[in-house]
């Protein structure tokens, strides 16, 4: 009984995970210009990595493993937020401009074609 | 149940490599490496129970260490042309 429950409830966390990660991949390639791509890859990156490591954890009870996997999760948590600004900023500084005003800029144009 | 996970994780990872390749700039590139290199981590975590051998979420670390540390490398060396001290013009000699 309390097997099924645990079972259950990684399950849950686990496709909730790969919801995210398959959503922000969607999103990465779907997505008109550069910063709106990061906003999809990076947020749903950090709760979609943190969810799948805590359904791996409810399998894995209490052992070195999940301590193993609260590490990589503790580590995924600050990088991932971490690396998305650092691209930022660096697009951002060598003058990367964002898409202002939807499908009539020039590089949203192209794109609509293509789809 | 890890196969399910799995399956998600490879689709995410073919969808990012896709914008790896289709750019259109640098920075396109170096967010899609990245979120590639998250999913491996990931991947590389459920390998290890799907197969029951958990002593995978060793390497598992090490790539995530070695995703971040390779994104910010690689970020570093666009914007500097250099990884190591920035050589001002005038100055090589020291």
């Amino acid at each position: 009984m309390s097997a099924m429950i645990i079972d259950a409830f990684s399950w849950a966390l686990l496709m909730a995970g790969s919801l995210l990660m398959v959503v922000g991949a969607l999103g990465l390639i779907r997505m008109p210009d550069f910063y709106t791509r990061m906003h999809a890859a990076g947020i749903t990156d950090t709760l979609g990595a943190d969810l799948i490591l805590l359904g791996l954890m409810v399998q894995a009870g209490f052992s070195l493993v999940t301590v193993k996997l609260l590490l990589i999760g503790a580590f995924l948590f600050f990088t991932s937020p971490t690396s998305t600004h650092a691209i930022a900023n660096a697009a951002l500084t060598a003058g990367l401009k964002p898409q202002v005003g939807g499908a009539d800029a020039e590089d949203g144009a192209a794109e609509k074609e293509d789809e | 149940m890890f196969t399910a996970t799995m399956a998600a994780l490879l689709a995410a990872m073919i969808l990012a490599l896709a914008r790896l390749y289709m750019g259109p700039t640098l920075y396109d590139r170096v967010l899609a490496a990245n979120a590639f290199g998250t999913k491996t981590v990931l991947m590389i975590g459920v390998m290890g129970f799907l197969t029951e051998r958990p002593d995978f979420l060793d390497i598992s670390l090490l790539y995530a260490l070695l995703n971040f540390i390779g994104t910010i490398a690689v970020l570093k060396f666009f914007r500097y042309r250099t990884l190591g001290d920035r050589v001002e013009p005038g100055e090589e000699g020291q």
